[in-house]
């Protein structure tokens, strides 16, 4: 009998995983397609936790959780843009301009959260629909959000190997001045790419508020914007792959601090951890081993 | 008045750049302010009292100057030697938690020999914090700005897990912060009935020692010859790695001693919710004053006025302080995107290397120093 | 400048390096706009201002650096921008594969439609961007430098393909400064020297002595006042040396030279053969694959940089901004890049600016470094200044032997008769110096002794007074 206890609860745990790898995943192949095409895209963590924001403010505007979710997207859309703009057009370092945008992000969430959220008596949202699995009462429920994730995976594959655009992201990710020579418009391909990894993380940030708590925390995504980074790279910038890494990630993350080794129970904190480090080493691993497309991070002038 | 071009361009880039991005990011913020139903002329004016002409402002603003100042230098150094250290922050953390130990668990020593320790343990956190992605960098090629923003969230539940109901917690107490540390540990008050602490001096001295440092020594010049040429500095002879893993290393002692200070002139313990974002906005004030030392003085003094006027402003008005956050966002996009802002004044470019912006520049540094 | 292409012919254009051949093609692609002159295709005056207008017109090129994306296939790469898609916009990949075969079929280019580019050995990858070309309908096919990567066995597939063109009523337009394949395979040859075409002829009508002569020239030389070298002890040896470059290929294969105090050692060929590496090499830069390094009976062969110009090399970089000289720091700083920790320049870690600046003026006056004073940056000098800079630097610190790798690459002719006197001067004080250059007059005025390298081995070492310009010019393009 305990067997097949343990044996549940290691469903439950695969499970737990799962559903926190959600943000993970969506976010890390937004990273997939953005720096596919050449582009850092740090300011992932930033377009969450506005998204995260801007879904919720709708969902609680509008009474409607889908609607909430919609705006999230758009919301994600936007920012990106932004992030794109900054760098492809005014060829602003990447690095700085996603920074800018993390820091953009936690200052209108933080400022409209005090003024809107904090002193009122608006309640949650409440949650999207979720599977309850009934087979595996203690597991938690698979909200819909993450279903739309595992279906994004294949989809977002197909397009980046199979269609003509996704070739022409690759293409101007390895070489963006082959891609020119072949006739190839690179801005509008990285202009494209970026928006669409907004749109996905932005998908990504709606978990935190409208899927997992139904209400906005500052700083709910919690770092978790780079860890979808390190994903993508421990994944090999596929979004199979990334998904695989989230997995790991958010296992880690699902131990909710709870991990025994040889009967010793490791403080909370400790455990805690263990996304960030699991993230540090496989940066550093992983390169050398995972090559990034080869135009990565550098800015295009067409010639 | 007819300037020559390359007196125009510094003078852009020096005065005219940091003012108008000063300047867009009060715009936005007094938009945003509009938005969530405020006013913005009442806001800015409890921001501007909060600072300076309340009773104590002025001090307060300097005691929150201090921390600026040391992690606006070690952000400054970072670039310098053309990396993104964004990990001030966790190692700000580390420097408080070296600090308070070596203030905390030591008694019986003067002074005059325990304020050196603490601050140089914490120096010494800030480092092992900081040279750790720089080896990392050095060696992997990992990027400092993934490695340096993991290691913030590790020193976030590191300090949990050490104040928090652990091993460093105050026994006595059932808040979740060290113990007071000893006396002596404590810097001395600068003004009485303030808590103007002799940090101040030591922020202020630290300037002219980090411009010393960049400027006049071997070290600094090893650092910038690395950031500016890394194929030059290879053929000279100059070992890159090495030179990464310093800057890096001087960064973090820099950020380590922030924190030390906090706490052994403001608060004499160190609590487990321990900084509200003193690292991240210290990259702001780093890019506005362009990675200079000296520019670091006004720059850290203005985000310090911000802050303290910020709580009050948030008590007057109900503007939250993150409005800050704000702020300090659109001043660096501005000085990183100089092309926005020439073309926002309609100023024509100055040729002079055309609008090629290289990772130095976005970065704030400039060439003439 | 004036040039007739016909069609059914394979047409090659001959010149060194610089001589202006790639330019003039990548106008007639598109890629350069011309400041003057005509250009009439199919006896109608066209305008060609991007690859598109050319393609469209029917003219395809292969550039010397492949315009592939390694990681995609031969397909995918070859029809990128002109996809075939269903109407969804996705790849058809069976139809992709099967005209890239068919194409490849047609003109004897065997490659296999779905393998990866970066798989592909280089002369595969040539057929893919040949095909890439066909693909869109060229009948015009450019090819610049093709063989310079190729085998002599894929030479000769290559050389198969182009008649097959041909035969096809295509034009072929071969550039290339390699004479024994002008001969081989041209129907017409025009040659170029500097910018303006010298001849036009046939392979029937020449011969590869004549070709070498146009190509290089009697041009007027820098003569460079001389007197005989007097060789002494041998200070830096390079045994049996091995080379890999960035892909992993040999780029040096297994070369034996000394250089003796007293003498100026000149390394003639054509860029690309290896000489990069050489450079790195000896410099430590980068690890060789096998041989040794001696300078002056020390091993520095895995040595690093800083212990290799300690042990006394000094080292003038090809790549003046990027090697050479740090743009933003000012001329003293620059002067002292190698020294600044060492006394007199530093006194512990705390420079002493004084000593910098005393010596920075001392080398700007002997130097005739043409500087507003030492604390100009140094990016704001003239190249032929920034030059002069390096080579004071580098002279300054009293090396046992100077490595001089493109000392006076764009450089004007003053600083040029300049940096040459001093370098015999240095000489003539029992300094070794390895001269590395595809300039071939300053090699050969320069030089005591002259090597001539092709493809990482050095073919060929003469005394100054054998070295015979036509002679030398044909053992650098690989002929006998």
């Amino acid at each position: 009998m305990t067997d097949f206890l343990s044996h549940l609860d290691i469903f439950c745990f695969i499970i737990a995983a799962l559903v926190a790898s959600t943000p993970l995943v969506l976010a890390a192949m937004g990273g997939v397609m953005s720096e596919r095409s050449g582009v850092v895209n740090i300011a992932l963590e930033g377009i969450m936790l506005t998204s995260a924001f801007a879904g919720y403010a709708a969902a609680v505007a509008t009474h409607n959780l889908w609607l909430g979710v919609l705006v999230a997207i758009v919301a994600g859309m936007l920012i990106a843009a932004l992030h794109a703009v900054l760098s492809i057009q005014f060829l602003v370092d990447q690095i700085v301009s996603g920074t800018v945008i993390n820091i953009l992000a936690i200052g209108i969430t933080g400022s409209f959260y005090r003024t809107y959220i904090q002193n009122s008596e608006l309640a949650g949202t409440g949650v999207l629909p979720a599977l309850h699995l009934n087979f595996l009462p203690n597991a938690p429920f698979i909200g819909v959000i993450t279903l739309a994730a595992l279906a994004l995976i294949p989809i977002v594959h197909f397009l980046l190997f199979r269609t003509v655009f996704g070739l022409r992201t690759r293409a101007c990710g390895e070489h963006p001045l082959a891609a020119e020579t072949a006739g190839i418009n690179v801005y509008f391909v990285r202009y494209s790419n970026v928006i669409l990894s907004g749109a996905l993380a932005g998908l990504g940030g709606a978990y935190f508020t409208l899927q997992q708590i139904g209400n906005f925390l500052p700083n709910m995504t919690g770092g978790r914007g780079f860890i979808a980074l390190a994903a993508m790279i421990f994944g090999g910038w596929t979004p199979v792959g990334a998904f695989l890494a989230s997995l790991l990630f958010a296992g880690a993350d699902a131990l909710s601090g709870r991990l025994q080794i040889g009967g010793v129970q490791l403080p909370y904190q400790i455990v805690g951890m263990l996304p960030y480090v699991l993230t540090i080493v496989v940066v550093a691993g992983a390169v050398g081993r995972a090559v990034a497309p080869a135009a990565d991070g550098k800015p295009y002038k067409k010639s | 008045m007819k300037l020559d071009r390359a007196l125009r361009q510094r003078l852009f880039a020096a005065v005219v750049l940091p003012l108008v991005s000063v300047l867009c990011g009060f715009i936005v913020a007094g938009v945003a302010v509009v938005v969530t139903g405020s006013d913005p002329i009442e806001a800015f004016t409890a921001l501007f009292q909060g600072a300076f002409t309340n009773e104590r402002a002025f001090p307060e603003t300097l005691v929150a100057m201090v921390p600026y100042v040391f992690l606006g230098l070690a952000v400054a150094l970072g670039f310098r030697a053309g990396l993104f250290n964004i990990g001030a922050e966790g190692q700000f953390y580390l420097g408080a938690i070296f600090g308070v130990l070596a203030a905390a668990s030591l008694h019986g020593l003067p002074g005059i020999v325990h304020i050196p320790l603490a601050l140089a343990s914490g120096m010494l956190g800030g480092f092992i914090w900081a040279a750790v992605p720089g080896l990392l960098k050095a060696r992997f090629g990992a990027h400092e700005v993934i490695t340096t923003i993991m290691l913030n969230y590790v020193a976030f539940q590191l300090t949990d897990f050490l104040i928090n109901k652990g091993p460093m917690s105050d026994p006595h107490s059932s808040a979740p912060r060290t113990a007071f540390i000893d006396p002596a540990a404590q810097l001395p008050t600068l003004l009485a009935g303030s808590r103007l602490h002799l940090g101040l001096i030591l922020a202020v001295l630290a300037v002219p020692v980090v411009w010393f440092l960049i400027q006049r020594t071997t070290i600094g010049f090893r650092i910038r010859t690395v950031g500016f040429s890394q194929g030059a500095a290879r053929a000279a002879g100059i070992s890159v790695g090495w030179t990464l893993v310093l800057a890096m290393g001087i960064s973090g002692a820099l950020a380590g001693l922030a924190g030390a200070d906090e706490i052994l002139g403001v608060s004499h313990y160190m609590p487990a919710s321990f900084s509200v974002g003193y690292g991240f906005d210290s990259i702001a004030v780093a890019l506005l004053a362009r990675s200079n030392p000296w520019a670091i003085l006004p720059s850290a003094f203005l985000f310090g006025a911000m802050r303290n006027g910020a709580a009050f402003m948030q008590l007057q008005t109900q503007v939250s302080s993150d409005l800050i956050s704000i702020v300090q966002a659109i001043v660096i996009m501005f000085v990183a995107a100089p092309a926005m802002v020439r073309w926002i004044l309609r100023l024509r470019e100055v040729p002079v290397g055309g609008l090629q912006i290289t990772q130095r520049e976005t970065a704030g540094v400039s060439s003439e120093t | 400048m004036d040039l007739t292409v016909e069609w059914g012919q394979v047409h090659a254009l001959l010149g060194e390096n610089g001589a202006g051949k790639s330019t003039l093609m990548n106008v007639v692609y598109g890629l350069v706009r011309p400041d003057s002159g005509e250009i009439s295709f199919d006896g109608r005056a066209v305008h060609i201002g991007s690859p598109q207008d050319a393609i469209k017109l029917g003219i395809g090129m292969v550039h010397q650096h492949f315009m592939l994306i390694p990681p995609l296939t031969v397909a995918e790469n070859v029809i990128l921008g002109n996809e075939i898609a269903t109407g969804l916009g996705v790849v058809d990949q069976r139809q992709a594969i099967s005209k890239v075969a068919e194409l490849s079929r047609k003109y004897g280019l065997e490659v296999d439609p779905s393998r990866r580019v970066e798989d592909l050995s280089v002369g595969v990858q040539q057929r893919v961007e040949i095909l890439k070309a066909l693909y869109r309908g060229a009948r015009l096919l450019i090819l610049d430098e093709p063989t310079a990567v190729l085998t002599p066995q894929e030479v000769r597939g290559l050389f198969d393909v182009v008649h097959a063109l041909v035969r096809d009523g295509a034009a072929v337009i071969f550039i290339t400064h390699k004479l024994a394949e002008v001969i081989e395979v041209a129907d017409q040859i025009t040659v170029m020297r500097r910018g303006k075409v010298v001849a036009t002829t046939s392979p029937k009508e020449s011969n590869q002595a004549e070709l070498a002569r146009l190509m290089v020239g009697r041009s007027v030389l820098l003569r460079v006042e001389k007197g005989e070298a007097k060789p002494g002890q041998v200070l830096l040896e390079l045994k049996d040396l091995s080379v890999q470059d960035d892909r992993h290929q040999v780029a040096v294969d297994g070369v034996s030279l000394e250089v003796r105090a007293g003498e100026i050692l000149g390394i003639a060929g054509v860029e690309g053969n290896g000489q990069n590496e050489l450079v790195e090499a000896i410099v430590g830069l980068r690890m060789p694959r096998a041989g040794a390094i001696l300078l002056g009976g020390r091993d520095i062969t895995h040595a690093s940089t800083h212990s290799t110009l300690e042990a006394g090399l000094g080292f003038i970089p090809a790549d003046r901004h990027r090697m050479g000289i740090v743009l933003e720091l000012p001329v003293s700083d620059n002067l002292v890049l190698s020294r600044f920790d060492r006394p007199p320049f530093a006194r512990w870690i705390v420079r002493t600016f004084d000593a910098v600046r005393e010596y920075a003026v001392k080398l700007i006056k002997a130097f005739d470094i043409r500087t507003q004073g030492p604390d100009q940056p140094a990016g704001s000098l003239s190249g032929g200044n920034q030059q002069k800079l390096v080579v004071a630097r580098e002279i300054g610190t009293q090396p046992k032997v100077l490595l001089a790798s493109q000392p006076t690459r764009g450089v004007d002719v003053g600083s040029i008769e300049f940096i040459h006197r001093r370098l015999v001067e240095e000489r003539d004080h029992g300094m070794g110096v390895l001269l590395v250059s595809s300039e071939l007059d300053e090699v050969l005025s320069l030089a005591d002794r002259v090597a001539v390298v092709y493809r990482g081995r050095v073919v060929a070492i003469f005394d100054q007074k054998e070295a015979d310009r036509d002679r030398i010019g044909l053992l650098m393009a690989g002929a006998a």
